[in-house]
């Protein structure tokens, strides 16, 4: 068994020959799906506790405090102190609710997040499932989560769940065309939507630089309108802590509200990779053309280094955001996106199209 | 019975349940949510059948467009105690006819109909051939009710805008 840290694929093959020659094929595919859900569930929790202490950690570098530093050494193991405090606190029942959609609704929101993560390339071979329409299946799976916003904040009966879930659809909603539409910019200089495809056309060069101008504004219109589609601040409002206490959730609590926490994290995260592979190469190593020796330095970094490390500059950036900027009012999120980024976003396409048409990228 | 077929009965098992309770449940939003499970299993099947494009379509214009603008809908104009009326007993008697004799007489003309595999080479569902379709003008090209199609949604959008302006008197 061929096992490399550089190409997960032989190894990955070399397991599914290794079941499907002892075990008959259903069962062999079971085992693997089982597999496959059992690490996607132990990856959630790492990232989502350690997403956790990193915003409180940059949080509190924003506004020159210290942040967590009592448990562990520099307070590595406050996150977990927390998730055990949640894991233990009552699962309190509303009277007057829709218990059914009430209960329901975490679980949606936190599949469709499971959903997206599964066609994120992590590595070469390290991917669930490789659609050829990837990028189109992740828009779609992750469009589903709003619904359990919507939901949560009906089914709790209180008027400021309902506030915060219509703030958080008419949000959500209209950011969606944006993410879309840059997405489909790059669509249009790689030439498919497959994952793989897209960060094997960035062995030579990233699209953002590959692209020109176009990339680097679509770039840009993608981290505003993700930010706005996974509810962060600035655009936060659905949560909006002075005004609606909590928003959507305010009436859950222990385990179900640690799912709307750990959802919105991994969407975060989820957002952020996507803007790492379409954009920044996902996993493939920086390179110059002709500089061998330096590219050869880079590829000795494993390509799960690279895509992790871009895809925390990005969470980075989107931390940034969320503490520098004072969170948007209603009609200012709508002005936002349908005077300003939607047409930049429409011109941006046209312009990329002609650029590809010429053959000025490289 | 091999992994397929069981997917098959699973996917069929939850649309046919999940229909009968989006139509007979009282309470409004639970139904659009059930509704929201058909969809998703709708969109489960074409992936069963390796129709990568038409399952995300799916996904996302019924399952993330449609059914959040009927929640949304809801969300605006409906209580949480609120439920639907019981209809009266000969309006059910007759509903319930009424889907008893379509559904039969569908099933009737399916499985009277001779279904033969098509020996047509498969021009694949990928996303380029479907591009390519759609705006080649020869033969199996779709440029004129693209276009038609195209001018039908922006006249729909021009016509919603006109009522949804303020008027100044």
């Amino acid at each position: 068994m061929a096992f490399s840290i550089y190409d997960f694929t032989s190894f990955n093959q070399a397991i599914d020959h290794a079941l499907y020659a002892s075990l008959p094929p259903v069962l062999a595919v079971i085992v693997e799906m089982t597999i496959i859900g059992l690490v996607f569930l132990v990856f959630y929790a790492v990232v989502g506790l350690f997403l956790v202490y990193a915003e409180r950690k940059v949080c509190a570098f924003m506004q020159n405090r210290v942040g967590p530093n009592r448990v562990g050494p520099y307070g590595i193991f406050q996150t977990i102190a927390d998730f055990i405090k949640l894991l233990m606190k009552e699962l309190i029942s509303i009277k007057n609710s829709d218990k059914l959609l009430f209960n329901l609704a975490p679980f949606i929101v936190i599949i469709a997040s499971f959903m997206a993560i599964a066609a994120i390339p992590f590595g070469k071979g390290l991917q669930a499932i490789d659609f050829d329409i990837g990028i189109l299946y992740v828009i779609a799976v992750s469009s589903l989560g709003v619904v359990g916003i919507l939901l949560a904040g009906w089914s709790s009966n209180n008027k400021y769940s309902l506030i915060g879930a219509m703030r958080s659809g008419a949000q959500i909603i209209s950011y969606e065309l944006s993410v879309g539409l840059s997405l489909l910019t790059i669509i249009v200089l790689a030439g498919t939507m497959q994952f793989s495809q897209i960060v094997e056309g960035q062995a030579n060069g990233w699209f953002i630089f590959k692209g020109h101008i176009p990339a680097f504004i679509a770039f840009i219109l993608f981290l505003i309108a993700s930010t706005a589609e996974t509810n962060r601040g600035p655009f936060d409002l659905a949560e909006a802590e002075s005004e609606l206490t909590a928003g959507f959730h305010t009436e859950y609590s222990g385990i179900k509200f640690a799912f709307f926490f750990l959802a919105e994290y991994m969407n975060m995260f989820i957002v952020a990779s996507i803007a790492a592979t379409v954009f920044l190469g996902g996993w493939m190593p920086f390179h110059f053309s002709g500089w061998a020796g330096f590219n050869h330095v880079m590829d000795y970094i494993p390509p799960f280094v690279w895509y992790l490390g871009k895809t925390a500059f990005v969470i980075f950036l989107m931390m940034w955001f969320k503490w520098t900027f004072p969170r948007l009012r209603i009609d200012q999120l709508l002005n936002l996106e349908w005077k300003y980024l939607l047409p930049i976003n429409l011109v941006n396409i046209l312009v990329m199209a002609f650029i590809v048409l010429m053959g000025w990228h490289f | 019975m091999t992994t397929n077929q069981f997917m098959f009965f699973l996917f069929a098992t939850i649309i046919v349940v999940f229909s009968v309770l989006t139509v007979t449940s009282r309470r409004i939003l639970r139904a659009a949510t059930f509704l929201l499970f058909v969809l998703v299993s709708t969109a489960g099947l074409y992936f069963m059948l390796k129709f990568n494009f038409l399952a995300a379509i799916q996904l996302t214009l019924y399952a993330g467009g449609i059914v959040v603008l009927i929640i949304f809908s809801i969300l605006l104009t409906s209580q949480i105690a609120e439920k639907l009326e019981q209809p009266a007993l000969t309006k059910k008697i007759f509903a319930g006819l009424a889907a008893v004799i379509g559904a039969s007489l569908c099933i009737y003309t399916i499985l009277l109909y001779n279904f033969i595999p098509s020996n047509l080479p498969s021009i694949g569902t990928n996303v380029d051939t479907i591009g390519q379709a759609l705006i080649s003008t020869g033969k199996y090209g779709y440029a004129l009710p693209f276009e038609v199609i195209s001018i039908l949604l922006l006249s729909a959008m021009i016509g919603s805008i006109i009522v949804a302006k303020k008027r100044k008197d």
